[in-house]
């Protein structure tokens, strides 16, 4: 790996200066236990060192599987939860710890849109209540008052003005998702914490969502943190698109980089997985790994994916690998692996470490 | 296990040490003299101060607090004579030990308790499961709407229409009274019938309409009916997956409900004129006697962090995601 | 190529061979709102050793479809016509005592979330051995046996010192793997699985998906695949059938359906979805509006309101006369298959690239 580093900085060649950054963000939830007084016994370590930088106006995609720490990310950088270490910037500012006044100013720039549309929206509150009350949190008066503008916000969200007096039950899930955006925009934000914004809602809906959230994105440059699990839906929305596993990123690049010439064998993994809806594609890689995910209160020690490697060897087990740009690989594709992967996902590369596969398929042939 | 009985043994401990210093000084904020309340009526100033130094009174609070836990664990000695631990002091209206007082009632407690709990959870859980069984028949309506009515009754109405009609006017039964079953089981259960019939009217209207609506739920659960799916017949998947559910919830109530019934059944006692711990608790209280209300509060706070401790020790046998630690 | 034409190489429905065939069934229940018409004459059939992959939406009826064939829906509050032939056997009618004994036995079911459809108070062992012992009248050493046996089979590991473990320790990917084992337990001829990958992750998802297609090879098990997500489906069934609103709107092979779909709802759901080949400059196609209530559904055809070509069928056709799907490759719609095909070729198919 040591010949082949190059500049570990991420997004190099991106424009100006960066809104958001984020180093080695770590959020361990401690476990209580122990004998005769309870004492933190252990931790789970959700995040464990992520790094991500994000620009103005920029859509970055985080996706990963369940318990890899992507919605924990995102609430550590709306600082809905305290980090246990590492640092956030936010525009030059540093509001890792920032206490509740600090953050007041910065807390109308990051906004968030929930999962579930459904128990994300007060359902006590009208529509018009809950989109205008944080304008009245952060004493904002725009012109022609607030309820002008939360009629405006519903007809850019594509509801109703007239709606304004409803209540979420009456509005269907892609609706009251649309509530939800409208919300967030209430603030004029600078940065948007997407947090599955799109997996609670039915196929035939998902799309009406993305193409909201795309149009606000680009309509009005606010930047996108996309976290998502659908590999598909993320790189539709992102230009740049993070892999997360057991809580660091392992991958990070420019869409067509990711998913057309990763690195990273877990990204490989994810990959070839994702099932697609056509019947004479072109051929790609099968990877069917062994298991599930390893917990994150023990994770594995160096490289984490390397229990569920085809590619591991010892030095995946002592050393971690960093984030790095590997040679052959475009400015700004950052890989954390010591025995990276052909830059390609074509080709009927076969590998199949579940067991049950493996004998079920040796006995066939 | 171990380690979880000892921590919640060691917590109950402090809590019981609260409750008593809790109530003790609350107790004085009462502008009160408890020696004259002792002493009587014609009470003469010498005896006063001897009443007072022999209780004690002479003393700081703190001292008397101090004293009165130490008697607790250890006994403690009084004009009348030693009182063995666990001492809870010296009736000020009897002069009776309080601990005398309340094992002497217990008995009465224990026997209104056990036998009315054993009468409505048979038909309370019973006929709750039958009318889930049966859910949407006029079975379910009938049970549904008769466990409904009865639950709004309240004892002392019910007692009072059941003594007029089965003692009173017909006199076909006794008055309830209380003969320790040792001495005859059979007059210990005729005396206690009809106490038992009527709060236990009640109660089993509770523990059907609870029963009815946690076995409903339950039965909505997925995982009863992958059992279906499977091909259970109906009767094993109502009895061992829905049932098995429905048992969490189920002992929390009836954990509660017992311990409220052993520290004395108030109401059920003054209706049918015994004299159990809830009896002793009510007088105690209104001639303002110190050491037996803290007596029977201790007691009852007793049963209460007791039950609390069974009923987690239940959980984890029913379920065994609950893990003791 | 013409369309709503029986083509050839289909076998007609009612045809001997159908392992399960489901006639014009008809549920309804009825809800304090109302009656809820939730299958509304859904037709379909399978061979034995085949998949038929059901696609729709929340509130399709492709749920509630399979809990009919297995009489698993409420009997009070459900009004069932129609006919379900399992192998001969017509089950709308059959008492619960027959029913249960097909249910684990002839036809099993695999459902969504392993954490909650499995017992939280019983050991997975147990939960395996049960439908053995009941349906096999093994005794409890021999129901052990085949448990660990297709615990093994599955891919559990240490499945001796597993069968004694409870769901809860198990991870979700391992507990998707004992509810599939659990399903195999009695070698059921027909296998109802209703989306078994959608609680999962999508590593986890691709090993379950391959696991359940070498089973079938192996096993030789009809399956019935529930889910709502194309991409699942298409590299586990043969035939496809796609519901909407309680209604079959589209019925052909795999192939056939992804290819070349006919109806306009398929289309909305194949043009709506982002593709990981796909032209991302490009902007997704949502089907407008939302799913109707199935208290007061649309008339005539029932995706007439969501629909973008309904002004190109004469008169109001669409919202009065209900589209009939035809058998073999069919989709149920009042657009002619000249206008279907030209549709296709020049407003659909360039977007899926």
């Amino acid at each position: 790996m040591s010949e082949n580093v190059t500049l570990p900085q991420q997004g190099a060649k991106q424009q100006g200066e960066a809104l958001l950054k984020v180093e080695g963000l770590q959020k361990h939830f401690p476990i209580y236990g122990g004998f005769p007084f309870k004492r933190q016994v252990g931790a789970v370590k959700a995040v464990d060192g992520v790094d991500l930088t994000m620009f103005a106006g920029e859509s970055l995609g985080l996706v990963g599987e369940s318990g890899c720490g992507k919605s924990t990310t995102g609430r550590l950088i709306t600082r809905l939860l305290e980090p246990t270490g590492g640092k956030i910037e936010y525009a030059g500012q540093d509001i890792t710890h920032a206490k509740r006044k600090q953050l007041a100013p910065i807390r109308s720039e990051i906004q968030m849109i929930f999962q579930d549309p459904y128990s994300s929206l007060n359902p006590r509150q009208t529509v018009g209540t809950i989109i205008k009350s944080p304008m009245e949190v952060n004493g904002i008066n725009p012109p022609g008052g607030r309820e002008k503008r939360v009629r405006e916000l519903l007809e850019t969200v594509g509801l109703n003005p007239e709606h304004y007096n409803r209540f979420p039950h009456e509005f269907s899930g892609g609706q009251r998702q649309r509530i939800g955006v409208a919300r967030a925009l209430a603030l004029q934000p600078k940065l948007i914490i997407a947090d599955e914004p799109v997996s609670a809602l039915d196929v035939s809906i998902q799309a009406q969502v993305v193409n909201l959230l795309q149009k606000v994105q680009e309509e009005m440059g606010i930047a996108f943190l996309f976290i998502a699990h659908d590999l598909a839906v993320v790189r539709h929305f992102s230009q740049r698109v993070a892999v997360m596993y057991l809580g660091k990123v392992v991958e990070v690049a420019d869409r067509d980089s990711l998913y057309n010439r990763p690195r990273h064998p877990y990204t490989h993994a994810l990959l070839s997985a994702v099932p697609e809806a056509t019947v004479d594609g072109p051929q790609r890689e099968r990877i069917r790994l062994a298991g599930d995910v390893p917990s994150p209160i023990n994770p594995p020690t160096g490289c984490r994916f390397r229990t569920r490697c085809w590619k591991a060897q010892e030095k995946c087990a002592t050393d971690e690998p960093p984030l790095v740009q590997i040679s052959g690989n475009a400015e700004g594709h950052l890989t954390a692996c010591h025995f990276p992967e052909e830059p390609t996902i074509k080709g009927g590369k076969e590998v199949v470490l579940d067991p049950a596969l493996a004998s079920l398929e040796s006995d066939s042939k | 296990m171990l380690q979880f009985l000892i921590r919640r043994l060691t917590g109950a401990v402090v809590i019981m040490f609260l409750i008593g210093a809790f109530t003790f000084f609350l107790f004085y904020t009462i502008p009160q003299d408890f020696a004259a309340l002792s002493c009587g009526k014609n009470c003469s100033p010498e005896n006063l101060a001897v009443i007072r130094e022999n209780l004690g009174l002479d003393k700081p609070i703190t001292t008397q607090f101090w004293t009165f836990m130490v008697g607790i664990v250890a006994g403690r000695d009084f004009a009348q004579g030693h009182c063995a631990a666990p001492c809870l002091g010296m009736s000020f209206d009897s002069g009776d030990f309080v601990w005398d007082s309340i094992v002497d009632r217990f008995p009465l407690t224990v026997s209104l308790t056990v036998g009315g709990l054993i009468i409505f959870l048979v038909l309370g859980l019973g006929s709750g499961m039958l009318a889930a069984w049966k859910r949407g028949t006029k079975v379910d309506k009938f049970v549904s709407g008769a466990s409904m009515v009865l639950s709004s009754f309240q004892i002392y109405f019910l007692g009072a229409i059941v003594l007029g009609l089965m003692v009173y006017s017909t006199g076909w039964m006794e008055n309830p009274s209380y003969t320790p079953f040792t001495e005859d089981p059979l007059a210990w259960a005729t005396g206690l019938l009809i106490p038992w019939a009527v709060m236990a009217t009640i109660f089993t209207a509770q523990y059907t309409r609870m029963a009815r609506s946690t076995m409903i739920e339950q039965l909505q659960e997925e995982h009863v009916r992958t059992a279906r799916a499977k091909g259970m017949p109906q009767r094993y998947v109502f009895f061992r997956y829905a049932w098995r559910g429905s048992l969490t919830p189920i002992v929390t109530i009836i954990g509660m409900d017992l311990s409220a019934l052993l520290s004395g059944a108030v109401v059920t006692e003054f209706t049918f004129d015994l004299a159990g711990v809830g009896r002793l608790a009510v007088d105690a209280s209104v001639s303002k006697d110190l050491p037996l209300t803290m007596g029977v509060m201790l007691f009852g706070a007793f049963f209460i962090l007791l039950l609390n401790i069974v009923v987690d020790i239940a959980y984890a046998y029913i379920d065994p995601r609950v893990r003791l630690a | 190529m013409t369309t709503l034409t029986k083509t050839e190489d289909k076998p007609a429905p009612t045809g001997p061979e159908a392992f399960l065939s489901v006639r014009d069934l008809r549920v309804a229940f009825s809800t304090e709102d109302g009656v809820v018409r939730a299958v509304d004459g859904l037709s379909f059939d399978i061979e034995r050793g085949k998949t038929l992959g059901i696609v729709g939406e929340s509130g399709s009826g492709k749920s509630v479809t399979n809990l009919t064939v297995l009489g698993l829906h409420n009997r009070k509050t459900t009004d069932i016509q129609g006919e379900i032939i399992l192998d001969g056997q017509e089950l709308t009618t059959a008492s619960e005592k027959e029913m249960e004994k097909i249910r684990g036995n002839k036809a099993a079911m695999i459902f969504q979330d392993p954490l909650t459809a499995l017992s939280p108070y019983y050991t997975v062992g147990r939960q395996l051995s049960e439908p053995f012992m009941k349906h096999r009248g093994a005794s409890k050493k021999e129901a052990k046996d085949r448990a660990i046996e297709m615990l093994a089979k599955v891919g559990i590991p240490q499945p001796q010192t597993r069968f004694d473990d409870y769901p809860h320790q198990f991870s979700g990917g391992m507990r998707q793997r004992a509810m599939i084992a659990m399903s195999l337990m009695c070698d059921p001829e027909l296998l109802i699985a209703d989306e078994p990958t959608t609680a999962l992750d999508v590593t986890v998802q691709a090993q379950i998906l391959d696991l359940l297609r070498d089973l079938q090879q192996e096993f030789g098990s009809a399956i019935i695949f529930i889910t709502h997500d194309l991409g699942v489906i298409a590299n586990m069934a043969d035939d496809l059938l796609v519901m909407y609103a309680g209604r079959a709107v589209e019925r052909g092979s795999v192939r056939e359906v992804l290819s070349e779909p006919k109806h306009p709802y398929t289309w909305g759901l194949l043009s709506s979805m982002p593709r990981l080949g796909g032209d991302t400059s490009e902007a997704l196609v949502p089907i407008p509006g939302t799913p109707p209530s199935l208290l007061n559904p649309p008339t005539g055809c029932r995706f007439h309101p969501r629909c973008r070509f309904r002004d190109e069928v004469p008169g109001d056709l669409c919202s009065t006369e209900r589209p009939l799907l035809a058998d073999g490759r069919a989709a149920a719609c009042h657009l002619t298959g000249e206008q279907k095909q030209s549709i296709f070729i020049d407003q659909i198919k360039p977007r899926l690239g």
